[in-house]
């Protein structure tokens, strides 16, 4: 039976702690006036040397001073509101962070089970504890998602849920008996509410299994059968949650690939931290039936669903650069404008990096160069829905600072603890699968 | 001995049987000269004690060489030679036009590094066409495994040590006849 460390104990509350303290600066700072951010406008604006765009402004705009001036209202009053959802905006993308790699991981580990895989048994109560996050994390995605309209003013990270702006807006009040909140809240709780209920008896039937008498199986046999049924019903939701909680900030834009591109994320993330979990596990001897070749086969999923990834990305790039369509383009016009880095770095996290370092098989069965390019990976894919959410919310105004790390540090504690936590509840073997002998003897 | 001509044919029918044979006989000392099997045999390259391949090197240099014929090739064609305007597409910089050409230099890459890649393997198994075969015993294309072993000074030795792991036939085979 695992327990869990006192050092990693300690660790994980720092974690959390240091992460309040950024997450609580990120929240007493983001209120500012409009005098305040008008002042502040204007101190950019010098600072960019803009003598030229100035000059050029004032001429164009001449004719109609008033004018003139309620559009300078209006464009400080739209960046109050940016500064206002960053630390809205910086939890939100942590959150989903976390919560896509406990999800990813239940749908690998549903897949393990429901394909009947002989390899990866020695790991499953690894995949069961790091799925275990997935209830909090999703319910901290949806208060987040809703808790940025009710707590605050204008600062929602949905802006479908603004109805000032959804009276002005044509398109989403076309959209509004989709997108409106109480249809947002009862999809989540059937998305939720669907997972955990196949992650608390899958869970369930892999412990009963064990205690079972030799040659039963028939805990076996269910756990089978329901991860088929969620097979199904986690394809549907989780593209239907793909929409919600992530395309939807931009409620104009859609991508029928969209589902399928944040599924990408998922996986290789989620099967980067079961190869971390495990590698660091192992370290400690607490894993001794996962050998090299165990490594070896997650190391091969990661470089794999990386590729995957890179795919998936450029299909939907590329259909929409071509077609050059207004409407749609102007997703990729927002993130190439003032997320270039981000949006262009992220392509060599997710997908150059891995591919060369991962690329040749002996590499992959050594630990600490899994691990190495596990936290590239991982990087990247926050990188990715950092670039997914924030051009929506705050614009042109992001950056990687205080509420950003402090979010990542708060939500990269808890999702510690609660691994972790979820680890000690079970042996870590589970030794009476029927498939646990071949899985001990994994060699490739 | 070395020098000798003479080979024993063992013949297995299960590739784990195999498996446990050729440990045994390594550890006797004796040399393994080839193995027929009717599929592939994991980890019998290991177990045999065979250098590791480097076809793998091969495939990527290969795919490198794809990758720039591809660039070179849509450069000529697209760009310098005949620019053409396809959806007011930049139709003057390569790599402004470049996510429109990432299909082609991925599946050049790819046909480079398999075509060529395929190609070596033959050669260096050495398989060309007209090329007899090698097979010494047809019913290692069937279900039998067959080990050849070079056979040396007490070759009765051998044969029990050969039945013992699991032979099913062992013969002693003349090669220069």
């Amino acid at each position: 039976m695992y327990t869990i460390s006192n050092r990693l104990k300690t660790f994980s509350i720092i974690l959390i702690v240091l992460g309040v303290l950024g997450v609580a600066y990120g929240f007493m700072t983001s209120h500012k006036s409009l005098e305040e951010v008008k002042t502040m406008l204007v101190e950019e604006h010098a600072h960019d040397g803009g003598h030229e765009t100035s000059v050029q402004e004032h001429t164009e705009s001449a004719g109609s001073e008033h004018a003139d001036v309620s559009q300078d209202d209006k464009h400080a009053k739209h960046v109050q509101e940016q500064i206002a959802k960053r630390p809205w905006s910086a939890m939100y993308v942590s959150a989903l962070f976390f919560m896509t790699i406990a999800l990813g991981v239940l749908a690998f580990y549903a897949i393990q089970i429901a394909s009947q895989a002989g390899w990866s048994p020695v790991l499953f109560r690894v995949m069961e504890a790091i799925s275990a996050y997935l209830l909090p994390g999703a319910i901290i995605v949806i208060l987040l998602a809703v808790g940025s309209h009710y707590i605050g003013h204008h600062n929602e990270i949905f802006v479908w849920m603004n109805p000032d702006v959804v009276a002005d807006d044509k398109l989403i009040q076309n959209k509004s008996g989709y997108l409106n909140i109480t249809a947002f809240l009862i999809r989540a709780i059937i998305f939720i509410g669907g997972w955990c209920t196949y992650w608390y008896f899958a869970r369930k039937f892999s412990i009963a299994q064990d205690n079972a008498e030799p040659g039963d199986i028939r805990n076996f046999k269910k756990s089978f059968r329901i991860a088929a049924g969620f097979l199904v019903f986690y394809l549907y939701t989780e593209s239907i949650m793909s929409w919600d909680w992530i395309m939807s900030v931009d409620p104009h834009w859609f991508s029928t690939l969209f589902g399928w591109y944040v599924f990408s994320g998922m996986i290789v993330a989620g099967i980067t931290v079961i190869a971390m979990v495990a590698i660091y596990l192992k370290g400690k001897g607490l894993l001794p039936l996962v050998n090299d070749s165990h490594i070896h086969d997650l190391a091969k999923y990661m470089f794999g669903f990386s590729i995957f990834w890179a795919y998936l990305w450029f299909s939907q790039f590329m259909l929409i650069w071509y077609a050059n369509i207004p409407e749609e383009v102007v997703y990729f016009v927002s993130r190439i404008e003032d997320y270039k880095l981000p949006f262009f770095g992220m392509l060599v996290l997710n997908f150059v990096f891995p591919f060369l370092i991962l690329m040749h098989s002996d590499y992959k069965r050594v630990p600490w160069f899994v691990m190495m390019c596990g936290v590239v990976i991982l990087i990247g894919h926050y990188v990715d829905l950092f670039v997914m959410i924030m051009p929506a919310t705050v614009g042109d105004r992001w950056y990687i600072g205080i509420p950003e790390i402090g979010s990542i540090l708060l939500l990269g504690g808890l999702f510690l603890l609660v691994v972790f936590t979820s680890m000690t509840k079970a042996p870590l073997t589970p030794k009476g699968n029927p498939f646990i002998k071949e899985s001990e003897n994994f060699h490739y | 001995m070395e020098g000798s001509s003479k080979v024993i044919h063992a013949m297995y029918t299960d590739d784990d049987v195999l498996m446990a044979a050729v440990k045994k006989v390594r550890a006797e000392r004796y040399h393994i000269e080839e193995i027929y099997t009717p599929f592939p045999v994991h980890g019998l390259d290991k177990a045999m004690g065979l250098a590791p391949t480097r076809l793998a090197i091969t495939s990527f240099l290969y795919g490198l060489a794809g990758l720039v014929v591809s660039i070179v090739m849509i450069n000529y064609m697209m760009i310098e030679d005949w620019p053409q305007n396809i959806g007011g597409k930049p139709s003057f910089s390569y790599l402004e036009n470049m996510p429109a050409f990432i299909p082609i230099m991925f599946e050049l890459t790819v046909f480079f590094a398999a075509h060529l890649m395929v190609i070596t393997f033959y050669l260096r198994s050495r398989m060309w066409p007209f090329k007899k075969a090698e097979n010494p015993d047809t019913r290692t294309t069937d279900d039998h495994f067959l080990m050849e072993i070079s056979a040396g000074d007490n070759v009765d030795e051998q044969f029990d040590i050969l039945r013992n792991t699991g032979a099913v036939e062992v013969t002693l085979i003349d090669k220069a006849h």
